[in-house]
């Protein structure tokens, strides 16, 4: 759009035709304050703090929803305008409890911060205040309606953002009050939206009252350790009688993709880290009991047996089962621990997308990949499968909000009526498990169509639909793991005849895109290169056993004929999750490190207490495709990182950890002798390090060691350190992956999380437990997973 | 829920002249109250569902109208105005004349279910004032006199409504006594 | 049913029919019935607008606005349907003049919106009527069920080829929902918020098409102008102010009614000549003399011509044509007050000046006529009311400003008369208490 100018306070303004000037403002760094108006909510011009001078303009005008024109002169800040916003406050405050020494916002109250800056404070009025008490609407949301200024923020990021329509105004005037249904009690999505935006403290959380105050907490930003969305979260931790505890989680200050939202695991399920079930200490199996030990003892231990078993059967006897919640870095240390000192590739981890597929059908292409942003702005967007309400609350954001906001075009196809049809231009109904029909049919199978068909739809409907999506440009194609395999490749040819479409594939978990990427396959390595093949790791990793290992069921068929002698499970629970037995490894030597007693965690014979992701630094790479640091904020005495697991393993396995993780000098140090068989190789990556202005890593545990090799070895993520760092998030591009291989659609098993559940972490998460209990809806059977 | 044929008419009249289905909510709201005497959770449910609202949106704007009431009220609502002109000429003292009378406050209803004493704003009858109305019936140029008349009428008819349900009830009870006998 | 007066100032154009039976359409078609709107359907769309704006016709709603003007800023060409909205919801205390066009003559209203409608190029209209109307609504069904009767409404009317339907519609009990804005949300089955402008209801309105909004008043008094002559009518009045006005007359006057006088019709002759002066032997104290929201003049200020531009001149406004009249045994705080209480119950609370100003108000004035009251309660009143002017998101604060600014300034002294304790000098013993326990 052309470019206009006015003038704000003497200062020439240009920002584009038809910016609010309240935005055109923010521009030349003149804040005009504001309660009601929130950036890409509706319009409201409701709190009247936002009153300028407009020459020409007999009154005072609201910024917020003038549009700036050419010419135009304002004056932001005068006596008049002062004394405006100053009487606003003083009427609004005669209402207000001023209990802010007890309020959860106090220190970050926009009407606090307000008054302070208009001089308000002084009451006026003699009259009583009208008094209400607080109610509890919902596990997680209470009201404390006198503190409430009616800005209406709530109700609009509920509807508008969120398309649940919880909450609305009830009476008129001066009894106005924003209410659920029936005014008492909310069944909603539970994301905490609405407290994270409201400028006072009238709403506010179930998980955050009264524990704390804004200024005695440190702030982390990190990201959200349930879904496979990432969004950034920043977590507000204190100090606590078992080391640092997370309070608090929002995204106030917008820094990722994801701006303000959080689902409600992002915003309250980081209370499993403190529930009290947590392992604090190794447990050994000892006369059929875990029993407490130290960690000398465990790691002697596991290191002896591990050694025996790789030493006597041959490391095809031990399996690994790698995690879909650890780091990049650790599942790469796991998948490189297994392969060069277990020597074993009986590598798995719990699959809930078939990425191999993804990567083999988009080798070669480049920018064929869509990053949680693009989903923002794409013009169109194609929807199979998965119901992303439930699975992915980001992407459900992400796209509401892209059709809300940019008018983007959704498709949506689905067995079910997904609640994202509401914002569909075309929503196609098809019989389940038909999603791959649909795919070939989109691809050009028209044989395809009659699986698809069914009474809401028509032949006809399908081919004006599949007309209509060749005709999309830049349309991004997201999908769930009801497409596989073949079908997976077919979707593939079809959109890539169209103009820069871009492909989502959805996989549940944090970190299941990482795992993947990462190498945690029996017949891959990181970057789905093959293991019988050739590739930079066969050579950098030096000897790596030459055949396929076993997957998960290839593991317990193994074991039940005695023939898997070792398990290690690095922060996975393939018993409580995937339907195996539990005394499937009744008789290999199984080691889990985890962060309760799982059901897989019972049958170990040594527990080692794990570290979750919020207590720990490395990179989640999203289901996207988009990499982003993991940092540390809260913290468990008495566990350890998974990273530093592996490597006191390997070292008590008499392996030296230099050629696990690359630390020292390189070039000045060890030539060649710490990383791989061949000589020189150290050069390669102390060259690396010094071509990308990075320093050698000192300490053996430090995970950045490894996230270098990562960025140098792993195809795609070669992506900037420096906006990494920054908190950014980075897209890494599967162009140059390896061919992968094709796995049995079987080994496939989605995790069918709901809004409510988070596989076995949700278990622990008492936000997540109440809010189902005051749902009535029983948590997911322990299903597929 | 079942309303009257006369309701289902005038919403099956009153629908089809909106380009949106929810902009029949008012006046239906209003209807459907006269009906049932107030908008009850199950009425609120019905009028949702049939104009695709969620009972929120329409709580929401029932509580934004002052003669729309989710509580039920008595068979007579008396509301007197006590508005500008009504006030120069006397409204108040109606307003307390009936309250005395009525042994009830604003907003409260007798305990024999038929009269709610309600205070209003203007009602439109300034230049006739002091002025109140007794449902959607207008009376003017009031006196306290005047005011008796009309609750006496209001009783009168009150009373002969009671006294055609009791012989409807006993004409049926003799009925089902004859049937059983 | 409300009792007519006369009074042989009275210059009757839209009152011409009332009290001769033109609810019913055979009587009202002998009464000249549906001749405007067929001269109308003869004449292209800027030639009916120039006659309304030469007319002289401004908003009898209260605002003042030529509506030959407001008709013009319609666009011609719309992708959205385009309305005419009837504003029945007459609300404003003082004000009972629509309630008597439409009980009796409801078919000169129907004309009225089918000329607008031909003059923006409108296909439908709707007639808002407020909820306490009933016995109106039903008065206005029927006349628009025997306009569709005749053909008059509908497809081809008149057999010029043209279609335009009109409807109904009732409020619930609002007084917010008058403003315009708010009216087409009330109309769109939502809570009468107001909307935010620009854009303004003649480029998007009702679901979103243009609509020009009018008085039931402006609107009746469109037909008569389309048959007596732009200039018949301009003359009656003060230029710039056209045509007669239905002065609502009521409070302390031995003749309160409804009159239609001349526009510019003096105010004092209007309260001691047409309304028969103030009875029981006591003097004037105060007029209101628009409506609820018009600043209060008092008996020394009433020697103006009742048009909207001299009534502007004297600080006040012509309004909706409430003139409440007020004698010397009224009390200007409690009058204050029932005013202030009326915007408050009022106020749709969308924004803070009105909904916490309106509030704040009422409980300083209830607490200060009681005897409650501090020396600075006055000065906080002033203060707030200013504060409130001009700010708010919707006139209706102004409206709730403007009077309580005027009470203040100009009868402190009766302010002052209530302090320290004093009783209200003209209140019986312990009526005030009881009202107050009464009241919403
Ligand atoms: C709070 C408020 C209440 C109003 N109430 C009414 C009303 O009851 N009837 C009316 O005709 N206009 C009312 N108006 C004025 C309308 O907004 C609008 O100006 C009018 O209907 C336009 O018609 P006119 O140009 O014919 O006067 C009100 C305005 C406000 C701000
Ligand atoms: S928690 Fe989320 S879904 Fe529930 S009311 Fe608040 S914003 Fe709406
Ligand atoms: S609860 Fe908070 S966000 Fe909602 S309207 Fe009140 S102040 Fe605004
Ligand atoms: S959408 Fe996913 S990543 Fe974001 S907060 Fe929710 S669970 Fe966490
Ligand atoms: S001024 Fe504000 S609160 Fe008052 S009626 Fe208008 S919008 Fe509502
Ligand atoms: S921010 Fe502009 S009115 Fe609230
Ligand atoms: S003031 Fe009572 S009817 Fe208008």
């Amino acid at each position: 759009m052309a470019d206009v100018t006015l003038t704000v306070d003497g200062k020439k303004v240009t920002a584009p035709a038809g910016t609010l000037l309240i935005e055109a403002c923010k521009t030349v760094g003149i804040e005009v304050p504001s309660f009601c108006y929130y950036p890409n909510l509706s319009l409201q011009g409701a709190c009247r703090m936002c009153l300028v001078k407009i020459e020409k303009m007999p009154k005072l005008q609201t910024a917020c929803t003038t549009v700036i024109s050419e010419g135009m002169i304002v004056t932001s800040d005068s006596e008049e305008i002062k004394q405006a916003r100053k009487s606003m406050l003083e009427m609004l405050l005669g209402n207000h409890p001023l209990d802010c020494p007890v309020c959860d916002a106090g220190g970050e109250c926009e009407l606090q911060d307000m008054t302070f800056s208009y001089g308000a404070a002084e009451s006026k009025f003699m009259e009583a205040k009208n008094h209400k008490d607080e109610q509890q609407w919902s596990p997680v949301v209470f009201f404390d309606r006198p503190r409430c200024i009616l800005c209406y923020r709530c109700v609009r990021v509920c509807g508008e953002g969120m398309d649940v329509w919880a909450l609305g105004v009830q009476n008129r005037g001066v009894s106005s009050i924003i209410a659920p249904n029936k005014e008492d009690h909310l069944e909603c999505e539970e994301c905490g939206m609405c407290i994270d935006i409201c400028p006072v403290g009238a709403l506010t959380s179930g998980a955050y009252r009264y524990k704390t105050r804004p200024w005695e907490m440190k702030h982390v930003g990190t990201i959200c350790t349930h879904c496979g969305d990432g969004c950034k979260t920043t977590l507000g931790v204190r100090r606590a009688d078992t080391g640092m505890e997370i309070v608090r989680g929002d995204n106030r200050d917008k820094s990722g993709t994801n701006g303000d939202f959080l689902c409600i695991k992002g915003r309250y399920a980081f209370d499993f880290a403190n529930h009290e079930e947590r392992l604090t200490q190794p447990l050994i199996r000892k006369e059929g009991k875990l029993t407490p030990a130290t960690w000398e003892e465990a790691f002697q231990l596991i290191g002896k047996k591990f050694a025996e078993v790789r030493d006597r059967d041959g490391g095809s006897a031990i399996g690994v089962i790698g995690s879909t919640r650890t780091t990049n870095e650790e599942s790469y240390l796991l998948s490189k621990f297994a392969r060069m000192v277990l020597k074993t590739n009986n590598v798995d981890h719990h699959r809930t997308a078939d990425f191999p597929a993804f990567a083999a059908a988009l080798r070669g292409k480049a920018d064929a990949t869509a990053s949680m942003a693009d989903v923002f702005t794409a013009p169109a967007i194609l929807l199979i499968g998965n119901d992303p309400t439930e699975q992915h609350p980001l992407l459900a954001w992400q796209i509401r909000n892209n059709v809300r906001l940019h008018r983007s075009r959704l498709y949506v196809i689905n067995s079910q009526a997904i609640k994202l049809r509401r914002q569909a231009t075309n929503f196609m109904q098809i019989p389940a498990g038909a999603e791959g029909k649909v795919a070939a049919f989109l691809a050009g199978d028209d044989a395809a169509a009659d699986a698809i068909i069914n009474s809401s739809s028509t032949k006809d409907q399908w081919n004006s639909l599949r007309d209509t999506l060749r005709g999309e440009q830049n349309l991004v194609i997201a999908f769930g793991s009801e497409i596989l395999g073949s079908d997976l490749s077919s979707l593939v040819t079809f959109g890539s005849a169209i103009a820069g479409a871009k492909f989502v594939c959805l996989a549940d978990y944090a970190n299941s895109r990482g795992a993947a990427d990462m190498g945690l396959y029996p017949d891959l390595l990181p970057g789905y290169h093959p293991i019988s093949g050739s590739s930079e790791f066969h050579t950098e990793w030096g000897e790596i056993p030459q055949a396929a290992g076993l997957d998960l069921s290839g593991m317990v068929e193994a074991a039940s004929t005695n023939k898997l002698k070792a398990l290690y499970v690095v922060g996975s629970n393939p018993i409580g999750r995937l339907k195996i037995d539990s005394f499937a490894f009744s008789n290999s030597f199984v080691v889990v490190q985890d962060m309760f007693l799982t059901e897989t965690a019972v049958v170990a014979d040594v527990a080692l207490p794990a570290a979750n992701a919020y207590e720990k630094s490395g990179t989640f790479t999203n289901t996207c495709g988009d990499l982003q640091l993991v940092k540390k904020a809260g913290e468990v005495t008495g566990t350890k990182a998974d990273f530093e697991m592996i490597v006191r393993i390997a070292d008590a396995m008499g392996f030296d950890v230099r050629k696990l993780v690359p630390i020292g000098g390189g070039t000045h140090a060890d030539m060649g002798q710490s990383r791989g068989a061949q000589s020189g190789e150290a050069d390669r990556h102390a060259v690396w390090l010094e071509a990308h202005g990075l320093e050698p890593k000192l300490s053996p545990f430090d995970p950045m060691a490894i996230l270098d090799e990562i960025q140098r070895l792993v195809p795609g993520y070669d992506v900037s350190r420096m906006n990494l760092l920054a908190g950014n998030s980075q897209h890494t591009s599967l162009a140059k992956a390896g061919p992968g291989v094709a796995h049995r659609p079987e080994s496939i098993s989605p995790a069918n999380d709901t809004l409510f559940s988070s596989g076995t972490l949700g278990h622990y998460s008492r936000a997540l437990k109440s809010v189902m209990e005051s749902h009535e809806v029983k948590p997911a059977e322990v299903a597929a997973d | 829920m079942k309303f009257s044929e006369e309701f289902e008419a005038r919403f099956a009249e009153m629908v089809p002249h909106y380009p949106t289905k929810r902009s029949a909510l008012v006046p239906t709201l209003l209807y459907a109250q006269d009906e049932v005497g107030f908008l009850s959770d199950e009425v609120i449910a019905e009028l949702a569902g049939r104009l695709d609202l969620t009972e929120l949106e329409v709580r929401n704007v029932i509580s934004y109208y002052s003669m729309l009431t989710t509580k039920p009220r008595g068979k007579f609502n008396l509301q007197v105005c006590t508005n500008i002109s009504c006030l120069v000429r006397g409204g108040e003292e109606i307003l307390q004349h009936c309250a005395k009378k009525l042994g009830v406050g604003h907003k409260g209803t007798t305990p024999d279910g038929l009269f709610t004493l309600e205070e209003v704003e203007c009602i439109g009858a300034c230049s006739w004032a002091p002025a109140a109305q007794v449902n959607y019936d207008f009376h003017e140029n009031l006196t306290t006199e005047k005011m008796d008349r009309v609750l006496d009428k209001c009783l009168a008819q009150a009373q002969e409504q009671l006294q055609r349900i009791k012989s409807v009830d006993s004409l049926a009870d003799t009925l089902s006594q004859r049937s059983e006998g | 049913m409300a009792s007519l007066v006369s009074h042989p100032d009275e210059v009757k154009v839209v009152t011409r029919r009332f009290g001769l039976g033109a609810t019913n359409i055979d009587r009202y078609l002998e009464l000249d019935g549906y001749k405007a709107v067929q001269k109308a359907l003869g004449m292209d769309a800027d030639a009916i607008i120039n006659e309304v704006k030469n007319s002289g016709l401004r908003g009898r709603g209260g605002a003042g606005f030529s509506t030959g003007m407001k008709w013009s800023f319609v666009p011609k060409q719309s992708a959205k349907p385009k309305y005419v909205l009837c504003n029945g919801d007459e609300s404003e205390p003082g004000t009972c003049k629509d309630r008597l066009i439409f009980e009796h003559d409801p078919h000169a209203v129907i004309e009225g919106v089918m000329i607008g409608g031909l003059a923006v190029g409108a296909r439908s209209g709707y007639i808002y009527i407020r909820g306490e109307y009933r016995y109106l609504s039903i008065i206005m069904q029927k006349a628009i069920r025997d306009a569709y009767a005749k053909g008059f409404l509908g497809k081809n009317i008149f057999g010029s080829g043209r279609d335009f339907d009109i409807y109904w519609h009732g409020g619930a009990g609002a007084y917010e929902v008058g403003e315009e804005s708010a009216l087409m949300e009330s109309l769109e089955g939502k809570r009468g918020i107001p909307r935010i402008r620009p854009p303004f209801p003649a480029v998007v309105g009702l679901w979103g098409g243009p609509t020009v909004i009018n008085n039931a008043e402006t609107l009746a008094s469109v037909p008569h102008i389309m048959l007596g002559g732009a200039e018949w009518y301009a003359k009656i009045g003060p230029p710039k102010n056209g045509g007669t006005r239905l002065f609502c007359l009521s409070g302390n006057v031995a003749k309160p009614g409804v009159y239609e006088l001349p526009m510019g019709y003096s105010l004092k002759k209007m309260i001691y000549e047409v309304g028969g002066g103030i009875p029981n032997g006591r003097s004037l104290k105060a007029v209101v003399p628009g409506g609820s929201s018009t600043p209060c003049l008092t008996a020394d200020e009433i020697d103006i011509n009742m048009d909207f531009d001299s009534v502007a001149k004297a600080g006040s406004m012509l309004g909706s044509g409430g003139v409440v009249v007020l004698d010397d045994q009224q009390c200007i705080v409690k009058f204050a007050l029932r005013t202030m209480k009326f915007y408050q119950h009022e106020s749709c609370g969308w924004c803070i000046p009105c909904r916490e100003g309106t509030d704040w108000l009422k409980k300083t004035l209830i607490r200060f006529h009681s005897g409650g009251g501090v020396k600075k309660d006055i000065d906080n009143m002033q203060y707030l009311s200013e504060n409130m002017l001009g700010r708010t998101f919707c006139p209706l604060g102004d409206a709730a400003a403007m009077p309580t600014i005027a009470f203040v300034k100009k009868f402190r002294k009766e302010f002052e008369d209530h302090l320290d304790g004093r009783p209200c000098p003209y209140e019986k013993a312990g009526v005030a208490e009881e009202m107050e326990a009464l009241s919403h």
